[in-house]
C-alpha cells in the first residue's frame, strides 16, 4: 500500500508521444501532491486526452518516467489500474444495463467482498441522485445522469487517483454545476487526488488547486488559478462594428485577440475595468468608428492562450 | 505458483462476470438471438419444401425424395445456424468496441481478455439455443435421426467445439473491422461455406475444381461428422478427427489473433 500523505500522487518527467511526425506530447513534467485537484487546461487537440490515456495505461508513451499512486505506469500497469479511476469524455457506461447493474458490474469486476457489493452500489446510487432511475437502462438517461453514473462507476472501487477527462463537456450549465459540487465533495470527503482536463478556464478556476496550460504538446504555464489569471489579465472586450470600414480600421489599430470578419466582431484584450473601457471608447470616438455592440467578458481559454503564447487558438478547433 | 493460479482464477471470475453481462444484454434485447434462430429456420423450410423435392431425387438410392433430403440437409442447416449466430457475435463485439465501457475495462485491473471470453461464452449459449430451435423445427418437418443417446451427446460436444472455434474467429474478425458494418460483412464467407461443401448436396455432384475445394474445407468434415452421428449416413471416423483438428486450429489461432488485436493500442479519434 502506498498511502502517500505528503507524497506525490502523480509524478511524471519528460513524457513524449508522437504519432509518426506528429508530436502530441513534447516533454511533459508534472508533480501532483496527494489530495489535490490538478487541472490540465487546453483546447481540443492539445494532447490532453493522450496524456490521460498514457497515465491511465491505455497507451504507451514513447519516452518519460511516470509514477501514478506510487507505481510505475510502464512496469506495473496492473498496480496502477488498481489505484486509479477514469471517467473519460465519452460515456463509459453499458447502455443495455440499468444504472444499478452497471454499478454491480463494477463491484463484481473489482471483486469487492460479496456482502459489501449491494451496499456500496446502493450508497453510490443515493449519493449521485440515481435511486429513482436505478432500474432503468442507462440508454434512457439524460446527459447529466449518464455522467453521474459514469463517475459513480469510477468510484465503486474507491480509487485513490481519479482522472476526469473533460467531465462537463457537453453538459448543460445546471448539470455542470452539479458535477462541480460532486468533484469538490470527492476531494473534501474521500481525500482522493484528481487529475482533471478541461477547455474551460472557469472550470479549472472553480475546482483546481493548480492549473497547467497545455499548448501543442507543451506545458506553457503552470500555477494556481490566481497566478495564472495575473498573467492572463482581466478578460476581454468584444466589439461589433456597424460597417466594414470601421471594422478594418479598428482591426489594424487595436490590440486584437481574435476576429470574426463575417460578423465584423473583434475581441480586444482588456482588464475589463472602467478605466480601460473608457480608454477604449475614447480611442474609438477619436477615430470616429461606430460600434453596434460592446461586451465586457471574463477571461476564457482564448485569453489564456493569447496572453501566454501571443496567439489565439485559431488553428485549432475553437473552444466553446 | 500462486500468482499464476490467482491469475487464472481472476480470469475465470472476470469471464463469468462478463458472461452475466452478455446474458443480460440478450434477455433485454432478444432481437439478435431471434434472428440467429429465425434465419436458419427459414432456410430449412426453403430447402425442404421448395428445393427438397428436386434435390432429394438427385441423392439417388431407394428412398430418394423430399423425405430423404430432410435428413441430408439438416447438418448443413445446423452449421448455417452456427455461422449466423457467429455473425451476430461479430456485430455485437464490434458494437461493444465502439462503446466507452470497453475503454473503462481496459483501465481496470481485470483479466483483459475477459471482455472477449464473455462474448464467446454468451454466444456459445445462444448458439446452442438456436440449434435446439432449428433441430426442433427439423423434427417437425420430417427429420428422422437414428442417433442414440451417446450419439446425441457426441453431436452436442462436436457442436460446442465448432461453435467455440467459429465464434472466436468471428470475434477476431470483429476486432479487425474498423466499423460495425465491416464486422457484419467479414463473416459472410462462413455463411456460404456450408453450401460450398457437403451441406446441401453431395460434393461428387460438383465440377472437379469446386469439388476439390469442397472436400478440403473445414465445413465438410464438420457436416460429415454431424451427418454420421445423426443419421448414420456416413462413417464418422476420419471426418471426426479432421473436424476436431480444424476446430483446435481455428479456435487457437483465432483466440491468439483476437487477443493481439484487442491489446493493440487504439488512440481515440479526437486527439
Amino acid at each position: 500500500m502506498t498511502v502517500t500523505s505528503g507524497r506525490s500522487a502523480l509524478a511524471v518527467t519528460a513524457v513524449r508521444k508522437a504519432y509518426g511526425d506528429h508530436v502530441v506530447l513534447d516533454g511533459i513534467d508534472l508533480d501532483i501532491p496527494t489530495g489535490s485537484v490538478f487541472a490540465l487546461l487546453g483546447p481540443n487537440g492539445a494532447g490532453k486526452t493522450t496524456l490521460v490515456q498514457i497515465l491511465s495505461t491505455l497507451i504507451r508513451a514513447d519516452a518519460g518516467e511516470m509514477r501514478v499512486a506510487g507505481h510505475d505506469v510502464v512496469r506495473e500497469p496492473d498496480a496502477v489500474r488498481a489505484a486509479i479511476g477514469v471517467t473519460g469524455q465519452f460515456s463509459a457506461v453499458d447502455n443495455f444495463l440499468t444504472g444499478e447493474e452497471n454499478l454491480l458490474l463494477m463491484a463484481d469486476l473489482l471483486r469487492l467482498p460479496r456482502p459489501q457489493r449491494r451496499r456500496r452500489v446502493a450508497e453510490l446510487l443515493r449519493r449521485f441522485d440515481l435511486v429513482g432511475a436505478a432500474r432503468n437502462p442507462a440508454a434512457t438517461y439524460s446527459g447529466g445522469m449518464r455522467r453521474r453514473l459514469d463517475l459513480a462507476m469510477t468510484l465503486v472501487g474507491r480509487p485513490r487517483v481519479i482522472f476526469l477527462d473533460e467531465p462537463t463537456t457537453g453538459l448543460d450549465p445546471r448539470s455542470r454545476r452539479t458535477m462541480w459540487e460532486i468533484i469538490r465533495e470527492l476531494v473534501a470527503n474521500d481525500g482522493v487526488t484528481i487529475f482533471l482536463t478541461t477547455q474551460y478556464l472557469e472550470e479549472a478556476d472553480q475546482l483546481a488547486n493548480r492549473i497547467a496550460v497545455l499548448h501543442r504538446g507543451r506545458l506553457v504555464a503552470q500555477g494556481t488559478a490566481a497566478e495564472l489569471k495575473r498573467q492572463v489579465g482581466g478578460g476581454h472586450i468584444t466589439l461589433r462594428f456597424a460597417d466594414a470600414r470601421g471594422y478594418h480600421h479598428a482591426a489594424r489599430t487595436l490590440d486584437v485577440v481574435s476576429r470574426d470578419d463575417e460578423a465584423r466582431t473583434l475581441r480586444i484584450a482588456s482588464q475589463g475595468d472602467v478605466r480601460s473601457v473608457r480608454e477604449l471608447l475614447d480611442r474609438l470616438d477619436r477615430a470616429q468608428l461606430t460600434v453596434d455592440e460592446l461586451q465586457v467578458r471574463a477571461p476564457d481559454l482564448d485569453d489564456v492562450f493569447f496572453a501566454l503564447t501571443g496567439n489565439p487558438v485559431t488553428e485549432q478547433e475553437q473552444a466553446r | 505458483m500462486t500468482t499464476a493460479s490467482s491469475r487464472i482464477s481472476t480470469a475465470f471470475a472476470d469471464s463469468a462476470t462478463m458472461l452475466r453481462r452478455q446474458l443480460r444484454h440478450v434477455v433485454r434485447y432478444p432481437t439478435l438471438i431471434l434472428t440467429a434462430a429465425g434465419v436458419p429456420v427459414i432456410f430449412l423450410l426453403l430447402f425442404v419444401y421448395v428445393l427438397g423435392g428436386a434435390l432429394g431425387l438427385g441423392l439417388g438410392g431407394p428412398l430418394a425424395g423430399r423425405a430423404a433430403y430432410v435428413n441430408y440437409v439438416v447438418p448443413g442447416i445446423i452449421l448455417m445456424t452456427v455461422a449466423t449466430a457467429a455473425q451476430g457475435t461479430a456485430i455485437s463485439v464490434a458494437l461493444d468496441m465502439t462503446e466507452g465501457i470497453v475503454a473503462r475495462f481496459r483501465t481496470m485491473a481485470i483479466a483483459r481478455i475477459s471482455v472477449l471470453t464473455g462474448h464467446v461464452l454468451g454466444s456459445l449459449i445462444q448458439t446452442m439455443f438456436s440449434i435446439t430451435v432449428v433441430t426442433g423445427v427439423a423434427l417437425l418437418v420430417g427429420f428422422e435421426p437414428t442417433a442414440d443417446l451417446g450419439d446425441w451427446l457426441a453431436v452436442a460436444g462436436v457442436l460446442v467445439l465448432i461453435t467455440f472455434a467459429v465464434t472466436w474467429l468471428c470475434v477476431a474478425l470483429a476486432m479487425l473491422a474498423k466499423t460495425v458494418a465491416t464486422a457484419s460483412n467479414l463473416p459472410m464467407p462462413l455463411m456460404v461455406l456450408p453450401m460450398i461443401g457437403s451441406g446441401l448436396v453431395p460434393t461428387d455432384s460438383m465440377p472437379t475444381w469446386l469439388r476439390w475445394f469442397a472436400d478440403y474445407q473445414p465445413f465438410t468434415p464438420f457436416i460429415e461428422t454431424l451427418r454420421g452421428l445423426l443419421t448414420g449416413g456416413t462413417p464418422t471416423g476420419d471426418s471426426a478427427v479432421l473436424a476436431i483438428g480444424w476446430c483446435a486450429v481455428i479456435a487457437l489461432g483465432s483466440y491468439l489473433w483476437a487477443r493481439k488485436l484487442y491489446n493493440r493500442e487504439r488512440p481515440t479519434a479526437r486527439n
